[in-house]
């Protein structure tokens, strides 16, 4: 009897793992490097990306997002290291792998002077489809824009641009949806319906990537790898990547944002301080809260402020990972 | 005034740092000037002349031997009879055509007056007048040092002057083929090079790369339109030349329009060619524009022969497209010729027209680097 | 009582039958942080030139830095100092270079200039860049030294456009941390940005949406208002109210 739970046990214990060896990754890079010149755009950059996924790449400007999404859609050649999309060499097999990207660089990239509608139908046909055949896909983005699809692309707002390139990309049914910084410049609301449209599209299995300067939207991400200068600091899901936060995190919120910062900073104890919206972030050296900062703050002539301690966010544990790094 | 003096040595700077704007600024002039110098020229020099001599005797070889000899003239070729003359002009090479009348030593002698005449190619009608004027005056000095004292005896030669092709020496014969020459490389390889660099400008020519399309593909589904739409534009132009000029098409007007859309195409594909060295739509237009204007108007025969320049710019010129369309036009529309006298000029257009294309399809970078 | 630096009333511009600011009022205070948010094409761009004195009204009052929007913008622009994130330093010229440059075009003369340029030296570490070309510099230096050239000649009010675009996390909070030095110096600082908790740093925000104000508020006053818990919060309430 015991023995054969046992063997129970071991077959379950290895079930999933067969599944994970039977998916396919959509993307597999390893050792990437590129440089321009003096600058090393790239370092040795490795990760996956499995089908279906969410994947952000999380991080400045500056710190290569473009690029990497350049070798990904085979637009630039790495100088070192292999890539492999869809299961596909990004150096030999760029032909074929063209037509399964949907592709949204930096931008938008739309013909401002033809309409919506034409732009759209320019994209359906260069991919051999039509509007009609993938509609079902892009219904839910398209249904914002579609009263204006008569207005030119470059009469269009910041928000309607974006969900017009989004369509474009994913007209023609790609496999991999490569979206590079679609949220940037654009306003609060617009991204986050973007992320919503987003989310809905994992029920067709399209794997996405996406680049981002804003560490929010990372939470929506099914992992993300935070970059900077060319290197990874993290791969992870958002959850885990929080939890790496290797300290204890607090905030100090007061009215008197300005003054409290620069007392903070003066005060001995205290490791790290920065400002986050609407209090400071703070961590200590000995990693605890010490007793005598709110007497502290008091004396320096704050009498509103409100300590707390708080589960650190994605961008905490990215200043923190950023300072380890120490690079400018 | 500290403020103004300020911001003018921040204009220095910038333009001392900027190798471009330098480059415009001093190697443009002294380039115009070495061109404006040299090509430029208002003599004649080597000007093709045939003869056609009826009389065959002492005298009208001797004056042959003057005009070849005063640096002017080459003899391009010794004509049989009066139907060779338009030949000869068709083949493109001999500018005027001297005919000594038969008889021409004897009746110097016994009647002191002798006819010469001379036929000269209309259809440039700078050249012509300077072939006209520098013949006279040869023909005169001949006359000064023949009437030797000894003889004494006044003598004449009169040389009768004709233009052919354009007997009332209209400029705009010549003026004309050359403007359509160059306004049509210009237009055509502004054209397609602008709009190939707009969409790397634009980003728009990213997401083309990422797409089925080949390269052979964008580019000639950017050199359609244009094609189609300049055929258009070559008739209009016609017409205007017609109409406000008088300019006849004395030749074949389906041969003519046969070269021009061949001409077109190579000025589309040169411009293709252009914006694969272009990184951006102001470098696209200063090269076709800036870039080609300058050598058509000055260096393809257009107003200034090619036989008066250097060897040197012959050399030059010879790989501008332009010099080879300023023969086809003007022979077909101001000689009237048939294909026969310009199939060279034609197969090297056709030839250039291939080369632009392979190379252009060659140097696109199906990547972005 | 509190200065008022920019004032503005019923302010309207049109362009043509487009109306891009529709009827806006408002006030600024001496020292204070405000903060300039709204979508693209909201009309935010429009009101900052026309504050900027880099273009005039249609109709309304406006008084920056004690002058008049319609006379007197040659006297605004002498008053202000401007930072938009598409250009603010010539990058084929260094640091230093810049400075002078901008010293001079702001009617400083040599000696204080001099002094500025040490002290911003100083206060950022650049010591070591000072002879180095703009186009060498990482973004977030660049950002940094176009703020302290906005300010270098201790205008009243310094207008900031999208200054920390794209910028590393840590160097926006440098900025940030800028921002509030220059304030308790007495500046004002006008500031748009896209990124919300930016917002948080302002004493007071103004959401603009289709050329009107739509809230115009400190960022605390604005979250209990709309029962939210950040400024974004409030910002997509507002522009999706269910």
């Amino acid at each position: 009897m015991m023995a054969l739970l046992n063997q129970v046990c071991q077959v379950k214990q290895y079930l999933p793992e067969t599944k994970n060896d039977k998916m396919l990754k959509a993307i597999e890079s390893s050792g990437i490097t590129k440089t321009f010149g003096p600058t090393k755009a790239l370092d040795n950059i490795s990760f996956s990306v499995d089908e279906s996924e969410i994947f952000g790449f999380i991080g400045p400007d500056g710190a290569g997002k473009t690029t990497l999404f350049r070798i990904i859609t085979t637009l630039l050649l790495a100088d070192e290291g292999n890539m492999k999309v869809l299961g596909m060499d990004c150096t030999s097999e760029y032909k074929e792998l063209r037509k399964n990207i949907g592709y949204m660089p930096g931008r938008f990239s739309l013909y401002q002077d033809l309409s919506v509608e034409e732009n759209l139908n320019f994209y359906a046909t260069v991919f051999g489809t039509t509007i009609e055949e993938n509609y079902d896909l892009i219904s839910d983005i398209y249904s914002h824009i579609e009263p204006f699809k008569k207005r030119l692309a470059g009469k269009l707002s910041g928000g309607m641009k974006q969900k017009l390139a989004l369509s474009c990309a994913l007209i023609h049914k790609p496999r991999l949806l490569v979206l590079d910084e679609p949220t940037t410049g654009v306003d609060a609301v617009s991204r986050s319906e973007f992320w919503d449209m987003l989310g809905k599209l994992r029920q067709h299995k399209i794997t996405i990537i996406v680049s981002t300067p804003y560490m929010d939207e990372a939470i929506r991400c099914d992992r993300v790898a935070l970059i900077q200068n060319g290197r990874i600091l993290s791969i992870d899901t958002p959850q885990k990547i929080r939890e790496g936060f290797s300290r204890k995190l607090f905030t100090v919120k007061s009215a008197e944002k300005y003054k409290l910062i620069k007392s903070l900073r003066k005060y001995p104890e205290i490791l790290t301080a920065y400002p986050f919206g609407d209090s400071i972030h703070v961590t200590f050296i000995n990693d605890s809260l010490e007793n005598s900062l709110s007497e502290y703050i008091v004396k320096e002539g704050i009498h509103d402020a409100v300590i707390q301690e708080v589960e650190a966010g994605i961008e905490d544990r990215f200043l923190e990972l950023m300072e380890k790094g120490a690079t400018v | 005034m500290k403020r103004f003096l300020g911001f003018v040595k921040k204009e220095f700077l910038h333009i001392f740092r900027d190798y471009r704007t330098l480059f415009i600024l001093f190697g443009i002039p002294a380039a115009q000037i070495l061109i404006f110098g040299y090509a430029v020229s208002t003599d004649i020099k080597n000007a093709g002349v045939a003869f056609l001599d009826l009389s065959h005797d002492e005298v009208t070889q001797k004056l042959t031997d003057k005009i070849i000899s005063s640096g002017f003239f080459k003899k391009t070729e010794t004509l049989l009879n009066y139907n060779d003359i338009d030949k000869v002009f068709k083949k493109g090479k001999t500018k005027a055509v001297i005919i000594f009348e038969q008889d021409f030593g004897k009746n110097l002698v016994s009647e002191g007056k002798a006819n010469l005449s001379v036929i000269a190619d209309g259809s440039e009608p700078n050249t012509a007048t300077l072939v006209t004027n520098y013949t006279t005056a040869i023909v005169n000095d001949f006359v000064t040092e023949f009437s030797s004292p000894a003889l004494n005896k006044s003598i004449v030669i009169s040389p009768e002057v004709k233009m052919l092709y354009n007997p009332n020496l209209k400029s705009h014969f010549m003026f004309v083929p050359g403007v359509i020459t160059l306004i049509l490389i210009l237009i055509c390889a502004l054209m397609t090079s602008v709009t190939i660099t707009r969409e790397k400008e634009f980003g728009t020519m990213e997401v083309l790369l990422v797409s089925p399309l080949r390269p052979i593909q964008i580019i000639l589904g950017k050199v359609m339109p244009y094609f189609i739409l300049s055929f258009i534009n070559v008739l209009l132009i016609l017409a205007l030349s017609w109409f406000v000029f008088g300019l006849p098409v004395k030749g074949s007007l389906a041969l003519l329009l046969a070269e021009c859309m061949l001409y077109i195409l190579m000025s589309l594909t040169l411009g293709i060619l252009i914006s694969t060295v272009s990184e951006n739509m102001q470098q696209a237009i200063f090269i076709s524009l800036i870039g080609l204007m300058l050598p058509t108007v000055l260096l393809s025969g257009f107003i200034f022969p090619i036989e008066n320049m250097p060897k040197v710019y012959d050399y030059v010129s010879s790989v501008l497209p332009p010099r080879y369309f300023i023969v086809i036009i003007k022979n077909i529309m101001i000689k009237g010729t048939g294909f026969m006298y310009i199939w060279k000029e034609t197969f090297i257009l056709i030839i250039m027209t291939l080369v632009f294309t392979g190379l252009s399809v060659r140097k696109f970078k199906i990547r972005l680097e | 009582m509190n200065n008022t630096v920019i004032s503005v009333h019923n302010l309207v511009k049109k362009f043509g039958s487009f109306v891009a600011n529709d009827n806006l009022n408002f006030e600024v205070f001496a020292g204070e942080i405000f903060g300039f948010l709204g979508a693209n094409g909201a009309g935010k761009t429009t009101a900052i030139r026309i504050l900027s004195g880099l273009s005039k009204p249609t109709s309304g009052e406006v008084n920056v830095a004690g002058f008049d929007a319609y006379r007197q913008t040659e006297l605004i622009k002498k008053n202000i100092g401007y930072m938009c994130q598409k250009f603010s330093l010539y990058e084929d010229l260094t640091v230093k270079e810049n400075i002078i440059l901008y010293g001079g075009i702001y009617g400083m003369n040599k000696s204080l200039i001099k002094k500025r340029l040490d002290e911003l030296l100083a206060k950022l570490q650049f010591q070591d860049y000072e002879n180095r070309m703009i186009s060498d510099l990482p973004l977030g230096l660049r950002q940094k030294l176009a703020f302290s050239v906005a300010v270098l000649h201790e205008p009243k009010i310094v207008f900031l456009d999208e200054p920390t675009g794209g910028v590393d996390p840590i160097t926006r909070r440098q900025f940030w941390e800028m921002i509030y030095e220059t304030a308790s110096r007495g500046i004002t600082v006008f500031v748009t940005t896209h990124y919300m908790d930016e917002a948080e740093y302002c004493d007071r925000i103004s959401i603009m949406s289709e050329g009107k104000i739509v809230a115009l508020d400190t960022p605390e006053r604005l979250k209990k208002q709309y029962n939210a818990t950040s400024v974004e919060d409030v910002f997509i309430k507002i522009a999706r109210p269910n």
